[in-house]
């Protein structure tokens, strides 16, 4: 049965070339709109560590003082944290592991006659880092606790950077020159960049794109006097000089809680210390937050409100085009009641009318969603070539492929629905009487 | 025109009417408030800016030795101003639409509060003929000051400061702001002059209340100054910063120098946003061509179907524009009913994204502008239907079809 109405619908759609090229055409360019922006959405709100990022929790505490609070409104907390207290809580060892972590632009100067000197994203961070946010190596590994506490000269480069530098060899034990400082070079790092590169939120640099150039032990690359990008105070100034004791935030704290106990446990101690603090006379205010990664992410609203937007308004379009499609759709099923007459007369039930038309309506799907998807490739192509940071991000995956269909399928038969209906209600005796 | 007999056919037709009704009230929910989106980022790539735009060049230097920026600053400008065609140059910190935010929150007051963080400049001597700043009260920095001023952790140890009109007129309003005091961090400033208003480092960050608040100071060469400003004629800006970059390559061997023109770098800080006012466009002509297609098609469905009406109504002595005019007039009634119901979807769209994003509230005039353009396109839809109706030949009307 199902081969008779496909056969019964192509004949139709084949009668009126225009209105079906128009029918599909609409469909298609309205799917093409939404799958673009919903890639691009889509994209950029996923999980940065898939099967990690459910561990990773970001603490914040609030060292301000009452009466200048963070935020004006002073709901808020401080969304990074002064060396003191992260220092604190990383050597309480409450959490698995725990990391410190600061962005830095750093002047790389390639081995003399090699090229000139260049900037990279530099990231100052504790030992942990690797581990935690399983940062894979392709030589040699990260550096120790034991590294940090003894300020040592070594760095992790990213696997690109080793490209440039060293022709892609093990260049772990060779020295790389930052800052006009040199380092020992202790890994190398396969291609690795998170997508956002959540732990760089509020730090400084883009939240997508490439990944870091290169890694330092934070406290070894603060000996050389290499600066954090972003400080924030609140004392009278920042004493730039002695950034580890001023009033200022500047670090980013991440731990990793395998479970709900250890979380409830690490928010007790988090709490606790707020408290002690308070009670020391360092701290004004004893709240506490702890976010896990993906939710850290929504309220900080790392994905662009302008991608979000752009959804909105694609789906808008999207209807726009379901509705115009039904429209169309109607206007031909209604021109044909002389046909449905005579079929339903010669015994074809409502039911069969209504599965014929649906068919119709589905073929203009699967054409829609066909055309979609080229335009979907054309509107992905456009993004690549904007000078967005994620542009580079911009492709069509599986998922989107076949998503693609499924939304072209149930836009098209949501849009088949009323004019099957129609159709299917129409009477045979007044359409044969008229002939 | 009588509209009973086509509010009745309408009647009986109620799905395709209803159908165009909600077409054009989408179509009108959607390009009012795309419209409006437009507008605002056209205005903000637009935003004033109280520099030389047009003149500047803008050549940063990064990774120079900070112990030697008292010597490499002043030896780095004379080589600079030996390049032909350039008319000023200095030292700055940095520059509106840099990105790179350096902000305080000053005060009228010793201990008050304030909610607008101002972008913070320091100009090296000649930094306002190098800008272009337009002086509106007071007077520029002299050679005194530049001399006697620095900074230590992104404050200034002098004394003086250029405020902004905008500034000017917040702080003190009704009031002259020369000879007043700005506080910030335990420390003052007097002001002694007014400029007309400078764009932050990165007023999207900013935000409405901190676009137009900046200060400048004087300062002495120091290692923070960062950017190099050029003045030139517009012709020469390509070839001055090609041979700035040279000449500083040379003399700061392993420092990371860049150059471009300001021009340059006003299109670089808004190209999201003219990004997105492409694909804004792009949608709405899309969706208009779609909508008119629409109306097209159910037209032309519509009038085949009341070919024999059509006949008739010729027949008994309608005239051709008779026709034409009774289907405009029916569009006309079903594009007024659609634009009714999309100003208050428009409306509605724009509550609920000023509640979910940083929106602001759509202007009145935006909704009648799209509700006209609707209208027009739903007449331009349906004359090419309507033409075709009106050369239906009354002997239509004798002929059982």
């Amino acid at each position: 049965m199902f081969g008779y109405y496909l056969d019964l619908a192509l004949r139709s759609l084949k009668r009126n070339k225009v209105l079906t090229a128009l029918m599909v055409l609409a469909l298609a360019l309205g799917i093409g709109a939404t799958i673009t922006t919903l890639t691009v959405l889509r994209l950029l709100s996923g999980d940065p560590l898939p099967g990690k990022s459910a561990q990773l929790f970001y603490p914040q505490l609030d060292p301000y003082p009452a009466n200048q609070p963070f935020s004006r409104s002073g709901k808020r907390m401080p969304f990074l944290m002064s060396y003191i207290d992260a220092m604190n809580l990383i050597h309480a060892h409450k959490a698995e592991r725990q990391a410190a972590m600061a962005m830095s632009q750093v002047k790389l100067t390639p081995p003399s006659g090699t090229g000139k000197p260049f900037y990279a994203q530099g990231v100052l961070a504790t030992a942990d880092f690797f581990p935690m946010f399983d940062a894979p190596f392709r030589y040699g590994s990260g550096w120790s606790a034991a590294d940090d506490d003894s300020r040592a000269q070594v760095a992790v480069i990213a696997g690109d950077l080793n490209d440039r530098l060293f022709g892609g060899a093990n260049s772990v034990g060779r020295m790389v020159r930052i800052e006009d400082h040199d380092f020992r070079i202790v890994g190398v790092l396969r291609a690795w960049a998170p997508q956002p590169r959540f732990y760089a939120v509020h730090l400084g640099g883009h939240s997508y794109g490439k990944g870091d150039a290169v890694f330092l032990p934070l406290q070894g690359a603060r000996v050389d006097g290499l600066m954090p990008s972003t400080m924030m105070g609140y004392g009278k100034s920042i004493d730039v000089e002695h950034l580890e004791s001023a009033p200022a935030i500047w670090l980013g704290l991440w731990v990793q809680l395998p479970d709900a106990a250890d979380v409830a446990a690490y928010k007790l101690f988090l709490g606790n210390y707020a408290k002690e603090q308070v009670a020391l006379g360092r701290f004004q205010k004893s709240r506490t937050a702890l976010s896990g990664l993906m939710a850290w992410m929504r309220s900080e609203h790392v994905v662009p409100e302008d991608v979000r937007l752009q959804a909105g308004l694609a789906f808008g379009f999207l209807l726009i085009c379901v509705v115009n499609t039904v429209g169309l759709l109607l206007a031909k099923c209604l021109r044909r009641s002389r046909e449905i007459g005579v079929r339903r007369a010669l015994g074809a039930s409502r039911g069969a009318i209504f599965a014929q038309f649906m068919v119709e309506a589905g073929i203009v799907g699967v054409a829609g969603g066909v055309l979609g998807l080229v335009f979907a490739e054309l509107g992905l192509w456009g993004i690549r070539h904007q000078p967005a940071q994620y542009a580079d991000l911009a492709r069509l995956d599986l998922t989107m492929f076949l998503f693609t269909f499924v939304v072209a399928l149930v836009a098209s038969l949501v849009a088949g629905l009323l004019p099957a209906w129609r159709a299917c209600a129409v009477a045979p005796a007044p359409q044969l009487k008229d002939a | 025109m009588e509209i009973r007999p086509i509010l009745s056919s309408l009647r009986r037709h109620r799905i395709p009417a209803v159908l165009i009704v909600l077409e054009i009230a989408l179509a009108c929910a959607v390009l009012g408030n795309a419209v409006f989106m437009i507008g605002q980022r056209m205005a903000s790539i637009h935003w004033s800016n109280g520099i030389d735009e047009a003149g500047i060049s803008v050549i940063t230097v990064n990774g120079t030795d900070p112990a030697l920026a008292a010597s490499g600053i002043p030896r780095d400008l004379a080589a600079l101003r030996g390049i032909a065609g350039v008319t000023a140059v200095a030292a700055v910190t940095s520059m509106p639409l840099d990105q790179n935010p350096a902000l305080t929150g000053f005060t009228t007051t010793p201990d008050g509060k304030t909610t607008v963080n101002t972008s913070v400049y320091f100009l090296g001597s000649g930094g306002e003929q190098a800008l272009g700043l337009h002086l509106l009260q007071g007077r520029f920095f002299n050679a005194d000051e530049y001399a006697d001023s620095g900074l230590k952790d992104f404050q200034s140890t002098g004394h003086v400061l250029l405020v902004t009109q905008s500034d000017a007129q917040r702080l003190w309003p009704g009031q002259g702001a020369l000879g007043k005091t700005l506080y910030a961090n335990g420390k003052s400033w007097t002001v002694v002059g007014v400029v007309s208003d400078v764009l932050a480092q990165d007023p999207k960050f900013s935000g409405p209340g901190g676009r137009y608040s900046s200060v400048f100071y004087p300062s002495r060469p120091d290692s923070m100054m960062g950017d190099y400003v050029l003045h030139s004629a517009p012709q020469d800006r390509d070839r001055v910063v090609r041979e700035a970059v040279q000449a500083l390559g040379r003399l700061e061997p392993g420092a990371v120098v860049e150059g471009e023109t300001y021009a340059q770098m006003r299109t670089d800080y808004f190209a999201d946003t003219s990004s997105m006012v492409w694909m804004l466009v792009l949608v709405c002509v899309v969706m208009l061509a779609v909508t008119a297609f629409g109306i097209v098609g159910l037209t032309s469905f519509w009038v085949g179907q009341r070919r024999r009406q059509i006949g008739i109504r010729r027949a008994v002595g309608a005239t051709r524009s008779h026709i034409l005019q009774y289907f405009q007039t029916e569009n006309l009634l079903l594009s007024t009913a659609g634009v009714v119901l999309g100003m208050v979807l428009a409306f509605g769209i724009n509550l609920y994204l000023m509640q979910r994003y940083e929106v602001a509230r759509m202007p009145w005039y935006y909704l009648p502008v799209s509700a006209v353009a609707l209208w027009l396109l739903g007449q331009l839809a349906v004359l090419g239907p309507a033409l075709r109706a009106a050369q239906v030949p009354p002997v239509v009307a004798t002929r059982s079809v």
